[in-house]
This record gives C-alpha cells, sequence and structure tokens, in this order.
C-alpha cells in the first residue's frame, strides 16, 4: 500500500489526529540570535526565521515533533511553513530554501520511523507548504487594483522548489495550509502535478484553507465552498480549514464543507481568539470540549491544532477523539460545479 | 408597505453575495464582455478605458449573467495582454468576480495566460479537434490541471460540423476521448454551433432544426454533459432590427431548451418572453428555425420591416372600472386581483402624489387593508390573496425606483421576518404563501429561498434587526435541521422568536425538539391563516406578545408533560416484535415473477395521460381550502373561491400539456429478491446467489393488542424467493424556467400554482406508473379494471411505499434506489438531507403480495435503532439522526 492508502485505510476506522504548531513551540524556547545561526553566519538578523532551525537546530525541531508524537499525532507536519524562497528572502536566506526543506523532512521523518518502531501504529509525514508572503489575486497598492507583485509561474517555480526538496527529505505528502489565496494554491497544485509528472508519480497532496475574516472568506475572497471547487481537480486526501479562528467560529463552515467534499475533512483551529496581549489561553479542556461536539455530529476525519495549541491540547484533542467514529465520506451527484467568488452548480 | 424584491439575476443564480446557493437550470453566459460580440466593449478596450469596460462586467452581472465570457479576440489587440489585464481588474470587484468566468479566446496562449488569473474555478471556451487528436487531448488536460471547465467546439480536422450528423459525430468522438482520457465528464460542454438562419442561402435554412436535433441527441448519447452556444449568431441576418433579433432568440431557445441546451452565450437583459411575443412575429421566427415552409425567410423579411421600429405593445380594452378615479381603481384592482393596468395605475397615482411613498401608504394600502379584512373574515381565500399580492407587488415594483430615487426612507414596515427553507429541503410553495399573507399586511419580509445553512439564516437575522425568524420545511430530515438552527440561535444568545411551519412539523414535535434547545419564543404555525395573527402579536407593544409567548410556552410545557407522563404507548422488544410479525399466505397467493427484467426508463412522457390521474383533494389542501373534491367546488363556503381555483388550474394545465412546459420521465425496476430477517436483498440473478443490494426496513415495535401483527414492509417478501420493484418518476423538469418567468414578473400567484400543478402531476404520475405495473410490467393484475375513485382509495392488489414516509420512514434509502434504477439519467437528483430535484418527483418500491398493505411505523426502540445501524452499517448516531421523528 501506497501512504494514499494507508492513510485511507486508517482513516476509516477512526478519527486521525493533527500535531500542533511549530511556532508556538520555539516561542516557549525564547531562542536568541545566536541560537538561530547555530554558528552559522549571515548577512542579516535570523531570530524569527523558525524554518532556519531545521538546519542551525535540528535537535529542538526533533523535539517539538517527538513530543506531538507522544501526545497522540498520527500526522505530523514539517517546521516548513515559510520555508520557501519568497518569504526566506526576508530574512536573505533564500539560498537556504531547498536545503531547509530536506533538513525539515529528514527530522520528521527521523522522529516518525523512531516512533513507528517502538508502535507499528502507521504514523505519516506532511510537507508543510505554507502561502508565502505575497498574494496573486490582490494588488498591494489600492490606487492600481490590476498591478501583481508576482505571477503564476514564478510563484509555480518557488512551490515547486520547496516541494522538491521535501520529497526528497522523506514526506508522505504535500499538504498545503493556510490557504489564503485560491490562486496561490492553485499554482502550488500545479507545482506539485508537474513535479509528480517529473517523478512519474501521484504526489498525494492535502489542502487547508484559512478564513481570514468573519465574512467567512479567504482574502482573495473565497467561501469555503467555491474554495473546494476551485481546487476539487486536485484529487487531495483530504480539503479542510485551519488557523482562522477558534473551533467555535470556525464550526459553520466546517459544516458548510461536510456535505460537498467527498473527500476526507481536515481541521485544525486555532485555541480560540488570541486575548489582548496576543496569546492564546484556551485550554485543552476548553479546545478539546469543542471539537468533541464536532465529531460527535460527524464532521471529523482528522483534525488537530493550528496557533496557540500545545501538545497538552493535541493530547486532549486525542482523548476526545476515540469515543467517534470518524466522518462518512459523501458520493457527489453528477453536476458541474463552478466557482467565482461563490460557488455555482449545474446538476447534470 | 415594503416588499422584499427579488432582483431577476437572483432567480436561478447560485450564490448571491450573502445569498444561499442555488442551482442553476438554464444559464445566461454574459455576452457584453466580448469584444466580437460587443462594439462598445471592443471601443473601451482599444482605448485602454478599463475601468469603463469593468462597468460593463458589472452590468452584465446585475442584469442576470450567471457567468461572464470573456473574449479579447481582436486584430489590433495585443489578445494576452488585455485578457490578463482585464482579469486582473475583475478580481478586484466581488460584485462581479462572484461569478464564474469563461475564458474566451481561439488562441490558447489567451486562454492559458488568462487561466493564471482566475482564483475560482473558470470555463475555457473553448478547445477542437480542429487542430488533429493529440493538441486537443494536450489542451484538455491542461484545463483540468488549471482546474477549468471546458467547451469543446464541434470541429475535427475536417472542419465545423454543421448539420445534426455531423455535430453529434463530433462530440461523441470526443466525448469518448476526453472520458478515457480521465477527463470528467460532468465538466464538459459542447457548443455544436448555431449559424445564422434566413440568410437568403438556401443551405442555412435547416441550421436551426440541426443545433436543436443534435442538442438531444449528444444528451442521449454523452451522459453528464452540457450543451452551450453562442445564440446571437442565429439573427445575424436581421442586425439593427433588435425586436425580430430578441424574438428570435426567444424562439430558438424556447426549442434548444427543450432539447437540451443548458447554457448560452446571449445578452441577459434582452430577451423576450416566449408567451407574450406578438404571435405573428413568433410564428414566423418558428417558421425559419424550425424551417418548416419553403417561403419562411422571405415571409420573415418581410414582417421585420413592420417591427424595424416598432414597440410590441399590445392596446387594451377599457372597461367600466377604467373610468373610476384612480384610487377607486388600484382597489378594485387590488381585491379582483387584477394586474393588466396596474402599473398605469400606480403611475398615474404617483404624478397626482406630492411623494411617491404617498401611493404605497395611501390608495396601495387602503386596498390592501380591505384585502386583509376580507381574508381575516374568511370572505376571501388564499388563492384570491395571492392574486391580490401580485397586483401589489407589480405595483410596488413601479414605486421602488421613484421612491429611491427620492431618497426617502420608505414606509414603515410592522416589521421584519425573515423566512427560509431549511438546509437541505427545496419545498417552498407553503413559505412563499405564507411570505406574500406577511406582506399584504405590512411586514417586510426576507425570503433567502431554499437549501438556506444555519448561518445564513441566523446571519440575515441579526444583519436586518429582524423581529422574527420564520423556517420552513417539507421533509422529515428538515425537522433536525430546525433543531439545528434553534441550537445555534441560543448558542449565539439571540432572543428573536422563531416561527416554525410546514408540512411535516407540528405542535407536539415543536414543543418536544425544537422549543427546548431555544429560550426565546418559540410557536408552531398551522398554516398561513394564523401566521398574521402571531406574527402581528409578536411586533405589538403592549401585553399580547407576553400573553402570546407565555401562553404557547405553557403550552408546549404542557406537551412534554403529558408526553413523560403516560402519553407514550409501550414498547415491544425489537425481538417479540419479530415474533409477531405479519405472515402473509404465500401459500395461497404465490410470489408471481414479472414480465418485464431488469430497467426500463421512460422519457419524455405524454402529460396528456397523468392528467385523468390526478387527486384534486390535496390541490385545494395546498391552498388552504378545506374539502373533498368535486364536492368542494359546490361548498357553500369556499365554494366560489375553490371554483375560481380550479379553473386557473385548468386553464394552466392545458398549457402544460399542450406547451410542454413541463417534461415527465421516469424509471422503474424490478428485481429478485428474498426476505432475510427484516431486510430485503436484492440479487443479480433468479438463481439469487449473487446479492445486489439490500433494503434493510424497520418494524413496528408499539404493542399490539392481540391478532395484529408488527409490520414490517419486509413481510410482504417470501422467504423462498420473490421479487422487488423501485421506481422514481418525475414530472417536474423543466419548470424553473417558468418559475423565473412568473418570479421575473412578480406573479407569486402563478408560480404557487404551476408549483402545486407540478406535485400533482408528479403524483398522478405514479400512480399511473402503479397501475401499468400491475398490469403489464409486473403483470400480477393483468385484468385490473378500477376507477380514479377506487385507484385514489387504493383499492389495488399491492403498495408502493416511499422512503421518508410512514411505512419506511428513512430517507436515507433514496440514494440506493436511485442507483439501482439509474434515475440520474432521468435528471433527478438528491439534495443532502435527501429531497429530491426536482421538487415534483415521486420515488418509491413496489410490493406485489396482495397482503401487503400501508402502516405507518411510529415510534422505535433503542434496540432496534442499534440494530438497523448495524444491518445499514452506520454509526447508531447517524442511525438516530436519519430515524429521529420515529425515536420519540
Amino acid at each position: 500500500m501506497n501512504a494514499t492508502e494507508r492513510l485511507r485505510a486508517e482513516a476509516a476506522r477512526r478519527i486521525l489526529i493533527k500535531d500542533g504548531p511549530y511556532g508556538t513551540a520555539i516561542q516557549a524556547r525564547a531562542l536568541d540570535e545566536k541560537a538561530f545561526r547555530g554558528g552559522r553566519e549571515f548577512a542579516r538578523d535570523q531570530r524569527g526565521n523558525n524554518d532556519l532551525l531545521n538546519l542551525t537546530q535540528p535537535e529542538i525541531v526533533r523535539e517539538i515533533c517527538e513530543s506531538y508524537l507522544a501526545a497522540g499525532a498520527d500526522i505530523v507536519a514539517t517546521n516548513t511553513f515559510s520555508a520557501n524562497r519568497i518569504s526566506q528572502a526576508d530574512y536573505g536566506a533564500e539560498s537556504l530554501s531547498r536545503d531547509i526543506n530536506i533538513a525539515a523532512a529528514r527530522i520528521t521523518r527521523g522522529a516518525v520511523d523512531a516512533a513507528m518502531a517502538i508502535d507499528p501504529r502507521p504514523r505519516f509525514v506532511a510537507g508543510a507548504v505554507g502561502p508565502t508572503n505575497k498574494t496573486l489575486s490582490l494588488s498591494p497598492d489600492v490606487n492600481d487594483p490590476g498591478f501583481r507583485e508576482i505571477d503564476f509561474d514564478t510563484m509555480k517555480q518557488v512551490y515547486a522548489e520547496q516541494i522538491g526538496g521535501l520529497l526528497d527529505g522523506g514526506c508522505d505528502f504535500i499538504l498545503i495550509e493556510t490557504v489564503f489565496d485560491t490562486l496561490n494554491a492553485k499554482a502550488a497544485i500545479m507545482a506539485v502535478l508537474e513535479e509528480g509528472d517529473r517523478r512519474g508519480a501521484t504526489i498525494p497532496l492535502m489542502l487547508s484553507m484559512t478564513i481570514t475574516d468573519r465574512s467567512g472568506r479567504n482574502l482573495s475572497g473565497h467561501s469555503i465552498e467555491a474554495f473546494w471547487y476551485a481546487v476539487r481537480h486536485a484529487r487531495p486526501v483530504s480539503v479542510g480549514l485551519n488557523c482562522s479562528f477558534g473551533a467555535d467560529l470556525l464550526r459553520p463552515h466546517v459544516q458548510a464543507l461536510d456535505p460537498i467534499a467527498d473527500t476526507l475533512i481536515m481541521a485544525y483551529p486555532n485555541a480560540g481568539l488570541p486575548n489582548d496581549l496576543g496569546e492564546y489561553d484556551e485550554t485543552p479542556a476548553a479546545t478539546s470540549r469543542q471539537l468533541d461536539e464536532w465529531a460527535r455530529d460527524g464532521l471529523l476525519n482528522i483534525v488537530g491544532g493550528c496557533c496557540g495549541t500545545t501538545p497538552e491540547h493535541i493530547e486532549a484533542i486525542a482523548a476526545a477523539m476515540r469515543a467517534h467514529p470518524p466522518r462518512a465520506t459523501p458520493v457527489l451527484p453528477s453536476a458541474m460545479r463552478l466557482a467565482g467568488l461563490e460557488p455555482m452548480t449545474l446538476v447534470a | 408597505m415594503v416588499v422584499a424584491m427579488p432582483k431577476a439575476d437572483e432567480a436561478a443564480i447560485d450564490g448571491g453575495v450573502g445569498a444561499p446557493p442555488r442551482v442553476a437550470t438554464f444559464v445566461n453566459v454574459g455576452e457584453r464582455t466580448n469584444v466580437t460580440g460587443s462594439a462598445r466593449f471592443k471601443k473601451l478596450v482599444m482605448a485602454g478605458d478599463y475601468a469603463a469596460a469593468v462597468e460593463v462586467a458589472r452590468q452584465q452581472v446585475d442584469a442576470g449573467a450567471q457567468i461572464i465570457d470573456v473574449n479579447m479576440d481582436e486584430g489590433l489587440l495585443d489578445a494576452e495582454h488585455a485578457m490578463v489585464t482585464f482579469l486582473k481588474l475583475i478580481a478586484a470587484e466581488p460584485d462581479i468576480a462572484r461569478v464564474p468566468v469563461m475564458v474566451d479566446s481561439s488562441k490558447w496562449s489567451v486562454i492559458e495566460a488568462g487561466l493564471k488569473c482566475v482564483s475560482g474555478k473558470p470555463i475555457v471556451n473553448s478547445i477542437s479537434m480542429k487542430e488533429g487528436e493529440a493538441q486537443f487531448l494536450a489542451q484538455a488536460r491542461a484545463c483540468r490541471r488549471y482546474g477549468a471547465a471546458a467547451v469543446v467546439m464541434a470541429f475535427d480536422e475536417v472542419g465545423q460540423a454543421d448539420t445534426a450528423a455531423r455535430k453529434v459525430e463530433i462530440c461523441e468522438r470526443a466525448y469518448k476521448l476526453l472520458v478515457a482520457d480521465g477527463f470528467p465528464p460532468e465538466d464538459i460542454i459542447f457548443d455544436p454551433n448555431i449559424f445564422a438562419v434566413a440568410t437568403g442561402i438556401e443551405e442555412h435554412n435547416n441550421y436551426g432544426v440541426d443545433f436543436i436535433e443534435a442538442c438531444a441527441e449528444i444528451k442521449r448519447r454523452c451522459l453528464h454533459v452540457r450543451i452551450s452556444g453562442g445564440v446571437s449568431n442565429l439573427s445575424f441576418s436581421f442586425r439593427g432590427n433588435e425586436p425580430v433579433r430578441r424574438a428570435m432568440h426567444s424562439v430558438f431557445l424556447y426549442h434548444a431548451i427543450k432539447a437540451g441546451m443548458d447554457m448560452g452565450i446571449v445578452n441577459a437583459g434582452q430577451l423576450d418572453v416566449y408567451d407574450t411575443i406578438d404571435p405573428e412575429l413568433r410564428d414566423a421566427c418558428e417558421d425559419v428555425i424550425l424551417n418548416r415552409r419553403p417561403d419562411a425567410t422571405e415571409r420573415m423579411l418581410e414582417l421585420a420591416e413592420k417591427y424595424r421600429h416598432k414597440d410590441a405593445a399590445v392596446e387594451k380594452e377599457a372597461e367600466a372600472w377604467r373610468s373610476w378615479p384612480v384610487e377607486k381603481r388600484l382597489e378594485h384592482a387590488l381585491v379582483k386581483g387584477l394586474d393588466a393596468f396596474v402599473v398605469e395605475d400606480a403611475e398615474e397615482a404617483r404624478q397626482l402624489a406630492t411623494r411617491p411613498i404617498e401611493v404605497i401608504e395611501g390608495p396601495l394600502m387602503a386596498g390592501m387593508n380591505v384585502v386583509g379584512d376580507l381574508f381575516g373574515e374568511g370572505k376571501m381565500f388564499l388563492p384570491q390573496v395571492v392574486k391580490s399580492a401580485r397586483v401589489m407587488k407589480k405595483a410596488v415594483a413601479h414605486l421602488i425606483p421613484y421612491i429611491e430615487a427620492e431618497k426617502s426612507a420608505g414606509a414603515k414596515a410592522k416589521g421584519k421576518v425573515v423566512m427560509a427553507t431549511v438546509k437541505g429541503d427545496v419545498h417552498d410553495i407553503g413559505k412563499n404563501i405564507v411570505g406574500v399573507v406577511l406582506q399584504c399586511n405590512n411586514f417586510e419580509v426576507i425570503d433567502l429561498g431554499v437549501m438556506v445553512p444555519f448561518h445564513d439564516i441566523l446571519n440575515a437575522a441579526n444583519e436586518n434587526n429582524a423581529d422574527m425568524i420564520g423556517l420552513s420545511g417539507l421533509i422529515t430530515p428538515s425537522l433536525d435541521e430546525m433543531v439545528t438552527v434553534a441550537a445555534e440561535m441560543e448558542r449565539r444568545g439571540m432572543t428573536m422568536p422563531l416561527l416554525i411551519g410546514g408540512a411535516t412539523t407540528s405542535r407536539v414535535h415543536t414543543a418536544l425538539r425544537i422549543e427546548p434547545a431555544y429560550t426565546g419564543p418559540t410557536i408552531h404555525v398551522l398554516d398561513a391563516s394564523r401566521a398574521v395573527g402571531v406574527a402581528s402579536a409578536l411586533v405589538s407593544d403592549g401585553d399580547m406578545k407576553a400573553e402570546l409567548v407565555d401562553r404557547t410556552a405553557g403550552e408546549y410545557k404542557a406537551i412534554r408533560t403529558a408526553r413523560a407522563g403516560k402519553g407514550e404507548s409501550k414498547l415491544a422488544s425489537l425481538n417479540s416484535a419479530r415474533a409477531n410479525g405479519f405472515k402473509p399466505d404465500f401459500a395461497a397467493h404465490p410470489p408471481v415473477k414479472p414480465r418485464m427484467a431488469g430497467l426500463r426508463r421512460f422519457e419524455d412522457y405524454d402529460l396528456a395521460e397523468l392528467v385523468p390521474f390526478i387527486d384534486w383533494t390535496p390541490f385545494f389542501r395546498a391552498w388552504e381550502l378545506a374539502g373533498n373534491y368535486p364536492a368542494i367546488l359546490e361548498d357553500p363556503v369556499v365554494g366560489e373561491s375553490a371554483r375560481a381555483l380550479f379553473d386557473d388550474a385548468q386553464a394552466m394545465l392545458r398549457q402544460i400539456v399542450e406547451e410542454k412546459w413541463l417534461t415527465a420521465r421516469a424509471a422503474i425496476g424490478f428485481w429478485p429478491a428474498r426476505r432475510v430477517g427484516d431486510d430485503v436483498v436484492l440479487y443479480t440473478g433468479e438463481d439469487r446467489r449473487t446479492e445486489l443490494s439490500r433494503f434493510p426496513f424497520l418494524r413496528q415495535q408499539v404493542e399490539k393488542r392481540e391478532g395484529r401483527a408488527n409490520m414490517c414492509l419486509a413481510d410482504f417478501v417470501s422467504p423462498d424467493g420473490d421479487w422487488l420493484g423501485g421506481f422514481a418518476v418525475t414530472a417536474g423538469l423543466g419548470i424553473d424556467e417558468h418559475l423565473a418567468r412568473f418570479k421575473a414578473q412578480n406573479d407569486d400567484y402563478q408560480d404557487i400554482l404551476l408549483k402545486a400543478l407540478a406535485d400533482r402531476l408528479a403524483e398522478a404520475f405514479a400512480e399511473h406508473m402503479h397501475l401499468r405495473v400491475r398490469r403489464e410490467f409486473w403483470g400480477y393484475a393483468p385484468d385490473e379494471a378500477l376507477s380514479n375513485d377506487d385507484l385514489i382509495r387504493e383499492k389495488y392488489e399491492g403498495i408502493r411505499p416511499a422512503p421518508g414516509y410512514p411505512a419506511c420512514p428513512d430517507h436515507s434509502a433514496k440514494p440506493e434506489l436511485f442507483r439501482l434504477l439509474d434515475a440520474g439519467a432521468t435528471g433527478m437528483t438528491l439534495t443532502e438531507s435527501f429531497a429530491m430535484l426536482p421538487t415534483s418527483s415521486v420515488s418509491g418500491f413496489y410490493f406485489a403480495h396482495p397482503q401487503a398493505e400501508y402502516f405507518g411505523v411510529a415510534r422505535i426502540g433503542p434496540d432496534q435503532v442499534a440494530d438497523y445501524a448495524q444491518r445499514r452499517g452506520v454509526s447508531i448516531e447517524q442511525a438516530e439522526q436519519w430515524l429521529r421523528p420515529n425515536l420519540h
């Protein structure tokens, strides 16, 4: 069985657990500039370049990864949210982006293999691909709405480099997450499909949109339904939502996705909304209680945490999920499904 | 009075910002953002005035375009640059970008550049086999990778298809290539080429017929595809004569849509309603398009001159009441439901008034008050009230632009009601009636339509600062959804009253399930005539509201207490219920093998055959007229109203049949079966070895007195070998086109009438098909001869229970039934709550045994739920959700 088949077989039996974030865990360690550099030379400050730690502090990254595995995660992501040429350019570290991805995938792969050597329950490595900090759909200049900072082909190449590194380092899946611009995601999907051609294999994909405001849309203006129709051609192993808000505000959007997603649903919300100090203070019990309701209502196949969640959150979520069967995947009637910012269905 | 007016473009579109997703039928693709279709757009783009070009796109969407076609193929233009520039600009306009884009070019490089700027799921227009199969497939694969559907032109290495045979041949070849290559068939749109007719060249005369015939045949051969075309080509010979072009396009679409055309590139703002085209012109158009006579072109050219500068206005006869003062005329029109002159009368009144709002607050409201009083006194009945509302809506629609221009605050409505049919349900006859009645009584009604998710309902209620929410639903899963809405209101800490209505809802269900989920006032409203009283009390200042809310809460509490106590009858255990199952006499009546094996599909069933099978009593009930047909026509109280309604219904029914407004289709099938426990197992062959499927049924568990069985449908099937039949019939295909027309005319009366008739026709079709099954297809009662009355009284042998009805209350059996029947091929589909689309559809099982009878499963116990969950292979929670109405 390949990774997709193994994941599907496992997901048919229970709700699978995804890990939590690296950012919160790294912040908690309060590393200084010296620690970030790890003895390497850089022209600019590297403090805050979490992705660089895959090269300079691999044991810290591995520790975080292991803490999530110990908490019960079945799917652990690589520490590569910003490990792309565009985001790394802010640190003058763009020439390292491929190396960062290979290193990150190897660390996570190593941690997962070690965990499976002790307990053979299947565990998976998802290569995390963030949205970059540029957008294909919007102009940064309010006076020139037709302007774009970057074009589709350049964006696709940036993604191709990151994806190639992640696969070379041993990832099972490519996870295109926190999609704030649907067109960025379409460029990433194209990069994955083309990388598959080069490797002569289908590269399994996971897709996760984020909602950027209370209107229930991402930055490019798509509702979750429109997003799903725009990316459904990628035939992902899972589709879902992450980040955005806490579980309470995210729930209607997962409910909207449920009847139309003819694949697994993965969701990993934040630990509530940040407080006045920008900190997340929702307790593991509070988060897992809400997700317990989701699971009881049959909304979940894969669940984890995003900003503000910790291994304790993941452990509490994993415990809550044991009582519930996984969501049943619907079979959709044949219909042409199009999307502008809104979905549009033409039933056959 | 303030009326929430649906905009024309919302009639059939999926979405609209904040609006619930809707399912589209015929799709208007806007052509004005196409340089080859609009001289104005071309000029703007050539001049680099993209700001104005973007406004053209906005007007298209406002005018009803559900997709916009963008084409920059102009020799003097850098098409790639223009395409990319324009697409990026409209991406920044949510009013435009809400609809999908059709990226249109004859150059692949332009299409690909466009695809790199479109963030949703667009359509590519077009690809073809013009340059051979290899290039065609390469481009199709690229479309898929960019996440686009594709228009495929009927064009091959030889050239563009002109005859029907060539169109079909090319499309079928392309279809097979694409599907074999993994292209999703539902993402294929064929364009079988619309060419100009009436050009004076004889070879062109049959082009209209060729297209229409090709549509039907392509649909038959290529499952799941769509058909589109550029309509304006058709009337190329009549450039400059807009009235004639519009008529030609409307007539052509009327026929092509019936043949299977799904979308067209048209100027959405400029189509005539088929019925309103001058019959002389319509006939001439039809002669030309359908190639009905050799001199069609000459006659058309001659006639066209007449229309060149003439508006199609028809002179009207003046009647006695037409000479009355305008206020009296408006009142008369409202009370009598006459809409022919209301716009001109409203205009006359407006010119006399100081402010346009005074027309609404003065004569119109006075007229509606008369209507409201008569209705309240039981002197007017729903059908008339709905007709009055139609008149009111038309008058208000005329006045609103003036009121808005004046920036008046508008009349103060009595209160605001947000209404919706809940998610998963598509039935809205009752909801529309309630909406109309509330509007007549000076409430502002914000109607969110059907299939509305709870968050949209609650958001709309909060954003509009509504005074109450009204929920409607017909199928049983909607009851659950209503509980969800109530629970979500509670979660959000809302306090506004929640009104519950619809055929499956009840006071008891509301009291037991919905009211406990929500601390705000929750009230079940039995029918439209009670809606006004309840709504008025809820917005009143005095004690009326508190009195109603407290009294209702008290009643509901009493219902719960009664239920909690002795109310529920005792349940037998599942095992003892099974032991007391019904045992038909299979020795005296052995199973009969159906004469017909397998499946049979009926396309385009003759509606005239169904009319005699109509059961009229439920039709009157839908209009809240109580009584049995035909006695109701002579009823001293409602007789007059019933007769008027019946006359209107007969007239429309004639039109439905003669003009083929609706298409009736059916699928039936029979399978070798046997009973295994409470399941009926279907087999692939008569040897009954390989299981094809199984239908788990539910058994009555309420304790029976001596000699009465605990029934289960499976009991009627022999364990030693038998057969089960299934059916799905619809009479609602094609209805949307007409409903859209009525909506556009603000005509709720005809809208509701048509829906009610389509429902009756579907039921009649089910009855008629059952008769044929008994006599011919299964043939277990070949000599049956019963009158229609006896049919309605179910005096025949065998039953046809439907999933979701008392004998097999679980709607979720429908997907499997549909799959076995291949019912999708008839155009019928299911929503996520298993409601059938079109709405006017019936599906169910055939049981042949003469002792088979209808019964209600009623309440069941947790042991059966667990057993059923296991048999269905689902979680207990899932089974509980499906069976909730039977758990209490």
